[in-house]
């Protein structure tokens, strides 16, 4: 009895957490989607002017995409070079003792609450930023993609030194005995028989960088034109829903935007981590024997 | 709350358009504003059975600061139009150096975003008062005052429109309601005597007229012990 009792529960459980995630995404729908009624979608995707509060009110969301973008190609470029060397120097170079602690410090750092990470953004990279870039401000876009470069980090280096780690060392062997150096055997052997665990690291990074709000609300500076360099001022999808939901009537127009924008994030991270998910499941497979 | 241990306050700012939204969706029995409600949003709270209630306690004197080193030391509404809508964008156009003009708003949650739009930037009043202007897409707009206030003392280049924020660290402009006019600075006695142009009202919300612990809390603020205390943190009694 005790047995089928404690299977039920965790079954119940499971199914508790599939029925929340559908009701969210049946929520985002249901609210999102009447704002096409008023906004045609080509509207809406496309264009470049966002006056929620005006008279009559002009819902363009093109500004917000091509901020998000910019802010997730910078978080990107910096984070994912890094990351992977340093994954690979924790794997492959540093001894054993070393990496042992280093890697649990680096996965704490996940757990940096975002409004921390913004408000270094805003009073010790934002000046920076601005003198070394001799840019009008420092709130910019590349502020907010350096912070979150720092954020997806830790989630990088964990998971891509997990996908170096499963490289059977038969690999390595083969590679020495070939008279190959540590650095050809790095860069020629176990990276590219970890690459889909790699890959999916970088996934996850970026997912994070697009979903991420609080330090983009407070460093990306709020500009609505749309951006044509990241040094500029900007405000990505997810600042502009925070920075207007306060603000919203419940069913009215901006409402029913601020969802529909939400949607649209909803199916972004959903498809990066899809494509994530299923790379590392195939690299699951490939050592799998 | 001492007198009162039944009644739960939960103070949340967001902005005056928050206050008014949780009116309407039932969440909230009286909300403060610093802006009067929009026709919109009373039709909205018409359909939802709710009857928003006037009430102002106390009037603002919106500042508009630079960095203290800028030279500029005054602008008319006009001026202030044209850097907020993007159409003067280089400090030597109003008298300054050659320099970008960085020009801080507040977002859309913020009563502030959208007094500042009619008033200024739309010039409401003024002979140049044109309805169709809107805020310039270049224009950083903020999550909160103490942000902007922070961004205007580090950058020499910014301006900002904060209330009741003012530091040393800012140095606020003298406005001109036209060219004609003179510079006003903005203070207490300033606003009350209706010169200093960008003065607010500061008001309270609530579904029909108040009643029980509300108005209770109504009449203090109106009373002189309380219009005393809208003085004491820096804003300007009714009278």
């Amino acid at each position: 009895m005790g047995e089928k009792f404690i299977e039920s529960w965790i079954y119940l459980a499971g199914l508790l957490t599939i029925v929340v995630l559908l009701g969210i995404i049946i929520l985002l729908i249901k609210e999102g989607l009447p704002i096409f009624f008023d906004t045609p979608p080509w509207e809406f995707f496309f264009g470049t002017k966002w006056y929620p509060v005006s008279e009559p009110p002009t819902f363009g969301i093109m500004p917000f995409f091509v901020a998000t973008l910019w802010v997730t190609i910078v978080a990107t470029a910096i984070s994912v070079p890094i990351g992977i060397a340093c994954a690979a120097c924790l794997s492959e170079v540093a001894p054993e003792k070393v990496r042992e602690t280093v890697k649990p410090v680096i996965e704490l750092l996940a757990g940096f609450p975002s409004v921390v990470m913004g408000f270094i953004g805003l009073m010790l990279l934002s000046p920076l930023v601005q003198s070394v870039f001799h840019l009008p401000t420092g709130l910019s876009g590349l502020t907010a993609g350096i912070m979150l470069a720092f954020m997806s980090l830790p989630i990088i280096i964990s998971v891509s030194e997990d996908a170096l780690r499963a490289v059977p060392d038969e690999f390595r062997q083969a590679s020495y005995a070939l008279g190959a150096t540590k650095w050809e055997t790095i860069w020629h052997v176990c990276i590219p028989a970890a690459l889909s665990g790699i890959t999916a690291a970088v996934m996850l990074g970026v997912g994070r960088a697009i979903g991420e709000t609080m330090t983009v609300l407070m460093v990306a500076g709020g500009a609505l034109a749309v951006p044509v360099s990241p040094t500029e001022p900007m405000m990505p999808m997810t600042a502009a829903i925070a920075s207007g939901i306060g603000n919203a009537v419940r069913g009215g127009l901006q409402y029913q935007a601020l969802f529909a924008i939400g949607l649209i994030l909803f199916i972004l991270t959903l498809a990066v981590n899809l494509i994530a998910d299923r790379v590392l499941e195939r690299q699951k497979r490939k050592f799998q024997r | 709350m001492n007198m009162h241990p039944k009644v739960n306050i939960a103070v949340s700012g967001p902005g005056s358009g928050a206050g008014i939204a949780a009116l309407i969706n039932g969440t909230t029995d009286i909300c403060q504003a610093s802006r009067t409600i929009k026709q919109t949003e009373i039709d909205q709270a018409n359909d939802v059975g709710v009857n928003p209630y006037e009430i102002q306690v106390a009037t603002d004197a919106l500042s508009v600061v630079v960095h203290p080193s800028n030279p500029v030391t005054e602008l008319t509404i006009a001026q202030l139009s044209a850097i907020y809508t993007g159409k003067i964008t280089n400090w030597k156009e109003v008298g300054g150096d050659d320099a970008p003009i960085i020009a801080i708003a507040r977002d859309t949650n913020s009563g502030t975003h959208v007094f500042f739009k009619e008033h200024v930037v739309q010039m409401q009043g003024l002979a140049t008062e044109d309805k169709s202007l809107e805020y310039g897409s270049k224009i950083l707009q903020l999550p909160s005052t103490e942000e902007g206030v922070s961004e205007v003392a580090k950058n020499p280049n910014a301006i900002f429109y904060p209330l009741g924020y003012v530091t040393d660290d800012v140095k606020p402009l003298a406005i001109k309601k036209t060219a004609d006019d003179a510079g006003v600075l903005p203070s207490v006695a300033t606003a009350l005597d209706g010169t200093y142009p960008i003065a607010r009202p500061l008001l309270y919300y609530t579904n029909e007229e108040p009643t029980g612990i509300i108005k209770a809390f109504i009449d203090y603020c109106l009373s002189t012990a309380g219009q005393a205390k809208v003085t004491e943190v820096g804003y300007v009694p009714l009278e």
